[in-house]
């Protein structure tokens, strides 16, 4: 057993978080203006470019706000239809619709953010249906960016929210009419409350999954940052891999706290 | 327990002259092409304790499930009281439910449970903590308050399901199946129970069960029902002595049929044996019938006025009797006798019994 789970726990430990650790310590290093060399000794200058520096504290933000408003726009699109498959559709329908949502999932995702790029530009066909109205899309932006985020990570808030609310027996929802719940309060009262940890569970792919987006942005957003593309460009063009460090750390604390949230929620139990 | 206080939640009811509780008019209930339940007609008088009795598939949880709003009737009617209901939702009917699997809200501590449809019909805080722990006291769960159902056993958590449902005084408290998780001595123990809680709060019980011994020990009349209809409907006394169908014989206990022919001189010849004396109503002489004795009523001796002679062949010790099995020209019988006994296997016997042991089942034709 032991030999078994050496390997793996070998190849987590040292490896994965070996490498975050090295990430972390990296984060208190420095870069000599003048040689361009990693300086190893420790302070928190890096943290304080970033704090102080406006362009990363909206950039933070941002990336913030956006897997923020992302998750919640999941969410609530998510959850008729995952209660539609639960509850409602036949078996046949059912299985139909479980694979209409893992379907996009076999799809590369940069073919469907380059399918989004096309529908969104400017002569589009997202225009071109919007135009007998007199409206018009909403162009690359932050906009494109919600619209193609929520698009991408949809499935991994259905699937769990799917399975959490199957598990939520018929009896319970009948209970509650029975004891003159009509659907609003049962939904209220039952069916959020028991579904909440699935809910929560799905959350966590959709926020850390827009968190470390770096790619979607360059395509979508017209030069609006993410966190990952400043760690790109830093570790890339810049090659300022303490700076780019420090900011690697920032999305890792808000999943931390997020996770933390989520693990009170009980959202590790209906993964 | 009952206080002069609380009385006035739980109205002894006369049992005469208000409509019945429950009244089903024709009630028929198709899935698809398999008929469930087949024009239904009963009536359950008001503070019965009332079971619908049979096999699973007979239509029974149909039944209940039409009373409580969670199916809708393919045809008929369904009253409670005077108020037609037919097609209102579970949650405009003033019934509740004791689910099969209880149905607790995992996600609710018992009081609040147990406060969720008061909750609902913004009952004063203060009233529902009181209305709360009363009815947690009925069923004998004070102190249990906080506790989560996944913390309670079965039997506590059978009972939570109970005060779930009593505590809204529903005109009919509806029961599908409510002891079938519990082990024989809980359920034993729950059946005389439910029946003490239904004396005590007098609201009128409609049970669902496949256990004869369950419905017999709990209710006051029994449906027997099979194949979506009512084969018998009476008192537990008068099912088990007076069965009228084979189905019902058969259902409730052990019973033995001898096949025979209606004589002139109001008697029955059975089929291998001599004339047999019924004390119970026949059809015309010469129809065709089965006639019934239970096993507990057959003695082996020549001691009753029916008497039949023959071999033993099985002999087992049961416990609260021993049980025969006895080869005669009129077919098997199986006896069970209150002591030891003193036939062997092979021995000759007479098996006897009385006229008014016997009931009298018209051959199906």
């Amino acid at each position: 057993m032991s030999a078994l789970l050496a390997a793996p726990l070998g190849w987590l430990g040292v490896a994965y978080l070996g490498s975050l650790a090295v990430l972390f310590v990296a984060a208190f290093w420095r870069l000599d203006p003048f040689t361009a060399e990693v300086i190893r000794d420790y302070s928190f200058s890096n943290f304080r470019t970033l704090w102080e520096g406006e362009v990363y504290r909206d950039i933070a933000l941002r990336t913030i706000g956006i897997a923020a408003l992302v998750t919640v726009i999941d969410a609530v699109v998510a959850f008729p239809i995952a209660f539609y498959m639960a509850k409602v559709a036949s078996p046949r329908a059912k299985a139909l619709l479980v694979v209409a949502v893992l379907m996009p999932l076999w799809a590369s995702y940069l073919v469907k953010i380059y399918a989004w790029r096309i529908i969104l530009q400017e002569n589009g066909p997202l225009n071109w249906l919007l135009e007998p109205f007199g409206a018009s899309g909403p162009g690359f932006g932050n906009v494109a960016g919600v619209i193609v985020f929520s698009y991408l990570w949809l499935p991994y808030m259905i699937l769990p929210l799917y399975a959490g609310l199957e598990r939520i027996p018929d009896s319970l929802l009948e209970a509650s009419s029975d004891l003159g719940g009509k659907a609003g309060r049962t939904f209220r009262r039952v069916i959020l409350p028991l579904a909440f940890p699935a809910l929560v569970a799905g959350s966590i792919f959709t926020f850390s999954l827009t968190l470390g987006d770096y790619i979607a942005p360059q395509i979508v957003m017209a030069g609006n940052q993410f966190i990952g593309n400043v760690v790109y460009t830093n570790v890339g063009v810049a090659n300022n891999l303490p700076l780019a460090a420090a900011f690697a750390t920032v999305p890792i604390a808000v999943m931390v706290v997020y996770l933390l949230l989520a693990r009170r929620a009980g959202a590790f139990e209906s993964l | 327990m009952i206080t002069a206080e609380n009385a006035a939640h739980f109205p002894r009811v006369s049992k005469s002259p208000e409509p019945p509780d429950v009244r089903l008019q024709g009630v028929t209930k198709r899935f698809e092409d398999v008929l469930a339940v087949d024009e239904l007609t009963l009536e359950i008088p008001r503070g019965s304790f009332f079971a619908l009795l049979g096999p699973s598939g007979c239509g029974k949880t149909t039944t209940l499930r039409m009373i409580g709003g969670f199916e809708d009737p393919s045809e008929g009617r369904i009253l409670l009281g005077d108020h037609d209901v037919t097609g209102l939702p579970s949650y405009k009917r003033d019934v509740n439910t004791v689910f099969q699997s209880y149905a607790l809200f995992p996600h609710l501590d018992v009081f609040e449970n147990v406060a969720f449809g008061l909750k609902r019909r913004k009952v004063a805080k203060a009233e529902i903590a009181k209305r709360a722990r009363e009815m947690l006291a009925i069923v004998g769960l004070e102190g249990m308050d906080r506790r989560k159902p996944r913390q309670l056993s079965g039997g506590q958590q059978q009972r939570v399901a109970l005060a779930r449902a009593l505590v809204n005084h529903p005109r009919v408290l509806l029961l599908d199946e409510p002891l079938g998780a519990l082990d024989l001595k809980l359920r034993k123990q729950m059946q005389l129970e439910l029946k003490r809680i239904q004396h005590e709060v007098g609201i009128t019980f409609v049970h669902v069960t496949h256990d004869q011994e369950e419905a017999m020990t709990m209710a006051d009349s029994i449906a027997v029902m099979s194949r979506g209809r009512i084969e018998q409907l009476g008192g537990p006394t008068e099912l088990y002595e007076r069965p009228r169908t084979a189905f019902v014989a058969g259902f409730l206990g052990v019973s033995n049929l001898l096949g025979g022919t209606v004589t002139t001189s109001g008697a029955v010849r059975v089929d291998g044996t001599g004339e047999i004396r019924v004390d119970a109503p026949l059809p015309p002489a010469g129809t065709r019938v089965q006639v019934g004795v239970r096993p507990e009523k057959l003695r082996l001796d020549d001691s009753a006025a029916n008497s039949v002679s023959g071999t033993v062949v099985e002999r087992a010790y049961i416990g609260v009797a021993t049980q025969y099995v006895v080869d005669t020209p009129a077919g098997r019988l199986t006896v069970f006798v209150q002591s030891s006994g003193t036939a062997a296997e092979g021995d000759a016997v007479r098996v006897s019994w009385d006229p008014e042991s016997t009931f009298v089942l018209e051959e199906a034709s």
